[in-house]
């Protein structure tokens, strides 16, 4: 690696976290804005044209808010809980193709530029569950370092509710890979092109990788955790100015980064049918492939939070059920049928 | 009620078909209604926001605001300082002190020499004004009631004179709002109209 390409790697990580904070600001102001429609209101609409600069003023109250450290919380891991939040949102992006991957014949000095902030990781998808259930360690440390018992219940609706579906999604996602053989994002978007979507090829599987997702994220219907009205806000119900403005952040971060994944795993990443093909170059298609993705990211994130603002929240009993006892079975039988008909044609390809 | 009777309505769960025990139809369904809203608010303008300082809101004709102590056609305040609002009053904000009533004032013994109500404490729930009965205390329309202390928030007898003042040409006394209505006694009616209220007011009372 030389230094160019390390430039390059800076300049990548600038952008996308520049852009990634952006978003998240005005996700919330979309977020408020969708709320209010759904419920017949407006929304913000003071601070600026269309409420346009709201996301400013609520950042500005955000940080300038008095941050009060309770005297009876486990000061470390109060504070490591929120910064960890963050950054296990942040670090997911790291594998996440924005756009073409590989010969894309953007050039800049001597190499092709990437979409990517580590282009070519084999075990992208392995490393973005790796990192996202890091995640889960925030909420615990939160809700158990604020020494509350609503905070330390929120923390451990958490942890039974991340890893029961961590299961149902680990295994949506194996039905992909089989098909398309290969565990890097970017072979997937690839596969997609030259065949079908992953929504066509998997529906179960998008199906369960979606629900698992929300679970995931810890929204509607599944932010038990937070639950404001049994749990006072659960694992933050302590925190207060920027370091509940972190745990948000991060919220927002694991919504893109899931709708993402979603993309790139069902939604055919940055195919457009019979328009994109792999091998367009030059700067026109990079940036047609990337408008394509955030269109449909976009999608993604309203479909989220309109979903937030349709279901209601899961009674604690009925999401394990979920989980355990509908989700694991479908997605084992959706594994299973997916391996013997990817057997068969494998074979079935090979004879002759 | 007997386990038999016809009249008894049994509810029976719906059976659910397999699709949809997989209760998607049933999202899809909810996700239309809110899309619908979503749409219909964002596009077609179908809210019900005011936007408050620059429209203002006006609350329905039973609003119960701020208080007022009601005036008769010669001025002087309707009260005849019986203190069943105060009794009546849950949330005892209401504090009276009665006196003798003038000589010229014929129709009355007592009236009240003050009239407070911490309006900090009053629970707006209407019960003075079902309480009194020659109709002297009213509850208003008015809703932006502020101040900056809590002593400005203890109205005493001129200033809810002075709310009846501010409210009497948009809020007409409920006796005359009702006296509109048809089929009601004409004595009411009479109450208002009669340029001398003496008498009528001692009957009505
Ligand atoms: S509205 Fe209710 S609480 Fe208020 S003064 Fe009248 S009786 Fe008391
Ligand atoms: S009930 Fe009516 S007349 Fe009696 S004290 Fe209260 S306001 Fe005055």
């Amino acid at each position: 690696m030389n230094g160019w390409d390390l430039l390059g790697i800076v300049v990548k990580i600038g952008i996308v976290v520049g852009i990634t904070q952006g978003a998240v600001a005005y996700l919330i102001l979309v977020e408020r804005k969708i709320a209010a429609w759904s419920q017949d209101r407006i929304g913000p609409n003071r601070a600026g044209p269309f409420g346009l600069l709201q996301p400013l003023a609520d950042g500005a109250k955000m940080l300038l808010k008095e941050d009060v450290i309770p005297t009876y919380v486990t000061k470390p891991l109060y504070i490591l809980a929120p910064i960890i939040a963050i950054i296990a949102a942040m670090i997911a992006f790291a594998v996440i193709p924005f756009g073409p991957v590989g010969n894309t014949g953007v050039r800049l000095g001597n190499g092709d530029i990437q979409f990517q902030i580590a282009p070519g990781v084999d075990i992208g998808i392995v490393y973005v569950f790796a990192v996202g259930s890091l995640g889960v360690y925030a909420v615990i440390l939160a809700g158990w370092s604020s020494n509350n018992k609503y905070s330390f219940l929120g923390g451990l609706r958490s942890s039974a509710q991340l890893i029961s579906y961590e299961v149902p999604l680990g295994m949506s996602i194996l039905g992909m890979v089989l098909i398309t053989g290969s565990l890097d994002l970017n072979a997937i978007i690839n596969w997609q092109d030259r065949h079908f979507w992953g929504i066509v090829v998997q529906p179960f599987g998008f199906l369960l990788f979606l629900i698992s997702a929300f679970a995931e994220t810890n929204r509607l219907p599944f932010d038990l955790p937070e639950s404001e009205q049994e749990l006072v806000g659960g694992f933050h119900t302590e925190y207060s100015a920027m370091k509940f403005g972190m745990f948000f952040l991060g919220e927002y971060l694991h919504i893109i980064t899931v709708s993402y994944l979603t993309v790139v795993l069902f939604l055919g990443g940055w195919d457009f049918p019979f328009v994109t093909d792999q091998s367009q170059t030059g700067w026109f298609w990079a940036m047609f492939k990337i408008a394509v993705m955030l269109a449909k990211v976009s999608g993604m994130i309203v479909f989220i939070m309109w979903i937030r603002w349709t279901l209601p929240r899961f009674r604690y009993d009925t999401l394990m059920d979920l989980a355990w006892k509908r989700l694991i079975p479908i997605s084992i039988a959706n594994l299973v049928v997916t391996a013997t008909v990817c057997q068969f044609l494998f074979s079935y390809s090979r004879s002759n | 009620m007997q386990p038999d009777d016809p009249s008894l309505k049994r509810m029976t769960p719906p059976k659910l078909n397999i699709l949809e025990k997989t209760y998607l139809p049933q999202i899809l369904g909810g996700l239309a209604v809110t899309g619908r809203h979503i749409f219909g608010a964002a596009i077609g303008g179908k809210t019900f926001t005011e936007q408050y300082p620059e429209e203002q809101h006006i609350p329905s004709a039973n609003y119960r605001g701020v208080h007022r102590l009601n005036k008769d056609e010669n001025g002087r305040i309707k009260c005849v300082a019986c203190m069943l609002c105060a009794t009546a009053c849950p949330a005892h904000c209401i504090d009276i002190v009665g006196a003798t009533a003038p000589d010229t004032w014929d129709d009355r013994e007592k009236y009240p020499e003050n009239f407070v109500i911490d309006e900090l404490r009053c629970i707006y729930c209407g019960m003075c004004e079902e309480a009194c009965p020659v109709d002297a205390i009213e509850l208003t329309g008015l809703y932006d009631l502020t101040g900056l202390s809590r002593e400005e928030m203890i109205f005493d007898k001129t200033k809810l004179l002075s709310v009846f003042d501010l409210t009497k040409s948009v809020e007409p006394m409920k006796t005359a709002r009702t006296s509109a209505t048809p089929g009601e006694s004409s004595s009411t009616h009479e109450l208002v109209t009669k340029p001398t209220d003496g008498p009528s007011m001692r009957a009505h009372s």
